[in-house]
């Protein structure tokens, strides 16, 4: 793959690049820097705004390129995979969205702390916030530089680290210098793009068979290989026992850990009231239903139109289905239509993830100054202003996840999506949950809440074998492996609400039934929200 | 600067509201009881706790969680059966239905359409059944909040 799209895609994502930067000075005028401002947006962002943003937030690389990919490479076991994705929303909007947003004011961290003494939750939930945004941080950085490699051609590993350094550069410019609201904008424009680009590649494959769906599928599964096992589950995640556990375990994580992201979380308080959190989240589902549904087109379109060899040989995980399928449906390499098609699918990923990483960026960036340095600052040190920290936090954040995506950039780290979700799912939903629903929930509770299912669901994975005792893992050399599992959640999310409800049970506080009732009225009616 | 009254927002905007094909919720009652000002002089978590415990809130609660815990139950195991039956019975899940569609392609849409109609069914229930009771006791409370703070708050 070398020629003009690679020209094109660099220019339209050049293009990108400059409207992004425009956006974040634009926004950044006059602004006087205030912790609303800068975490939360000025809370005046519009349900749709905000449910395009949360979209954009939400669907990463991972969604755009890797769902049609697997899709393409495993039939049915993709659909089942994307599944999770979006059935977590429900939660999301049940149980989540509404209450977090009138109790809270930038943080999940808020939402706990107004309940319990302060300074041991702040640290607990800020700590595990962190957690979860670094594991997902990482695995999109990595994923960014073999993007370039796979969309460029060029493998060498001086293209791959300057794209690691320059996404993690343009992060941080965006984060410290616009805050919240350019985040956001730059979270419309790309979800805005990524929609785009989806209904158009999906309205030519329907066009391609007629809408025939019927015929794409036969096609597809014709072409695979597997014949109707293509367009059955068990290519990829069946088998045996273990098998067939662990992708139990990963939709549990995917359902439960969503609800429990910081970056989607914090989206919640962009928007006025309540209401608007609740509408911002039901255009979300719908956006995300809706590209869910034609990345799944466009998967068994890949398979059909492109063929699982040629994918394969471009790439083992077939991550260039949708450009590979963008270039055919043009009317393939050569054609000015396929050059421009593969173009912007290319420059739609590079948006994509840099959207991503400055959503969790922001996020963690309040973690660590909204809730770990305003409580592990010592006593009587000069007090900064939060947002100072919070700008100097991103820089730093951005410096790690660099150095940690460098490092890692050899690493096969698709598992720290999944790792990522499942930690959040043990250790971030159960405190939430347990502080707004449970009377008698406590201090010891919320801490050992997100202490059992952090600590598990890390020391778990290190124990996997993604991490040793297999050819695919991290360190294939050594073994170590006692946990047969992939995904830890099917035992560290249930150890997370066992370690609350033991922590609270086992405490000789008793619990505030004022602090209680004010949680309770303020999150079902709102009151005192900011 | 252009300002945008959250207040107006919360209560004006949105599909469908007042269109009259809509069942309109029964009447909440009042968190405050007419005639009795707030408690004077107590602390601003009484307010929450006499809130709590008024008629109102408790109706509010309860039509929430009416909707909410079935619901949850119901994605819960919907899901989880989904994907238990699809990772250990692959074969139920490759019987054919029509074409090339079989019972893994209906059940995989099926979770999709489940999830748009539950998230539907939610904000329809939020809005005619708890939003205008619930706007009244936000209103209730602050105004009890503001009298025991004192002044403007």
């Amino acid at each position: 793959m070398t020629g003009d799209h690679q020209t094109l895609a660099l220019l339209l994502f050049s293009a990108f690049v400059a409207v992004t930067l425009g956006i974040t000075t634009w926004v950044s005028r006059n602004r006087h820097g205030s912790a609303e401002e800068f975490y939360a947006g000025g809370r005046l962002f519009s349900p749709m705004e905000n449910g395009f943003a949360v979209a954009g937030d939400y669907a990463s690389a991972a969604s755009f390129l890797g769902v049609p990919g697997l899709i393409a490479l495993f039939g049915y076991d993709g659909v089942l995979y994307v599944v999770g994705f979006l059935v977590a929303w429900l939660v999301v909007l049940f149980l989540v969205a509404e209450l977090v947003r009138n109790c809270g004011r930038f943080t999940l961290a808020d939402v706990v702390a107004a309940r319990m003494s302060e300074r041991p939750v702040r640290i607990a939930a800020g700590t595990s916030s962190v957690t979860v945004s670094v594991l997902y941080l990482v695995a999109q950085m990595v994923g960014a530089g073999s993007l370039v490699a796979l969309l460029l051609g060029r493998t060498g590993g001086g293209a791959q680290a300057w794209t690691v350094v320059g996404v993690g550069a343009l992060m941080v410019i965006y984060v410290s210098l616009g805050g919240m609201r350019a985040t956001t904008w730059i979270q419309i424009v790309k979800a805005v793009l990524m929609m785009g680009g989806t209904v158009v590649l999906t309205v030519l494959v329907l066009v391609r068979f007629h809408g025939d769906l019927d015929r794409l599928l036969l096609t597809a599964a014709e072409r695979s290989g597997h014949g109707d096992a293509f367009l059955v589950p068990g290519l990829k995640y069946g088998g045996d026992l273990t098998a067939s556990l662990d992708f139990i375990s990963l939709g549990l994580a995917l359902v439960l850990g969503t609800a429990g992201l910081p970056h989607i979380l914090s989206r919640f308080y962009t928007v006025p009231t309540a209401r608007a959190a609740r509408r911002s989240a039901i255009w979300s589902i719908g956006l995300i239903g809706g590209f869910y549904l034609m990345a799944i087109v466009l998967g068994f379109g890949a398979a059909a139109i492109v063929g699982p060899d040629a994918l394969r040989e471009s790439n083992a995980a077939g991550n260039t289905a949708v450009p590979l399928l963008a270039l055919d449906l043009g009317g393939g390499a050569g054609s000015t239509a396929g050059t421009v098609l593969f173009a912007v699918v290319a420059a739609v990923a590079f948006a994509t993830i840099l959207a991503v990483v400055a959503g969790i960026t922001l996020s963690s960036s309040a973690s660590v100054a909204h809730d770990l340095y305003a409580s592990l600052r010592r006593r009587g040190a000069r007090q900064r202003s939060e947002v100072a920290v919070a700008r100097v936090a991103a820089a730093g954040i951005g410096v790690l996840a660099i150095a940690l995506g460098l490092l890692a950039r050899d690493l096969n780290v698709a598992f720290l999506v999944g790792l990522a979700f499942a930690v959040a799912a043990s250790a971030n939903l159960p405190v939430l949950l347990y502080s707004l629903f449970w009377r008698g929930f406590t201090t010891r509770g919320a801490v050992w809440a997100v202490y059992g299912g952090l600590i598990p669901a890390l020391v778990l994975v290190v124990l996997s074998p993604v991490v040793s005792g297999s050819p695919d893992s991290l360190f294939p050399g050594v073994d170590f492996q006692l946990f047969p599992l992939q995904n830890p959640g099917i035992v560290s999310v249930p150890l997370g609400f066992l370690a609350g409800w033991l922590g609270t049970v086992t405490s000789t506080e008793l619990p505030d039934e004022a602090k209680h009732a004010e949680t309770e009225v303020r999150s079902l009616t709102g009151a005192g929200a900011v | 600067m252009r300002y945008r009254d959250p207040w107006y927002d919360a209560l004006a905007a949105g599909w469908g509201e007042g269109d009259g094909t809509a069942v309109p919720s029964a009447p909440v009652p009042a968190a405050r009881r007419e005639g009795r000002a707030g408690p004077a002089g107590g602390a601003a978590a009484e307010v929450y706790l006499e809130v709590q415990r008024s008629a109102a809130f408790q109706e509010v609660r309860s039509r929430y969680r009416r909707f909410v815990v079935p619901a949850v139950a119901v994605l819960l195991v919907w899901y989880v059966a989904y994907v238990v039956t699809a990772t250990t019975a692959p074969a139920l899940m490759a019987r054919p239905v029509a074409g090339a569609v079989n019972v893994a392609m209906l059940a995989g849409l099926g979770q999709f359409l489940s999830t748009f109609l539950l998230a539907w069914a939610y904000a329809r229930h939020a809005r005619l059944r708890r939003d205008r009771a619930a706007l009244e006791l936000r209103w209730d409370t602050q105004e009890l909040t503001r009298g025991v703070r004192g002044g403007a708050s």
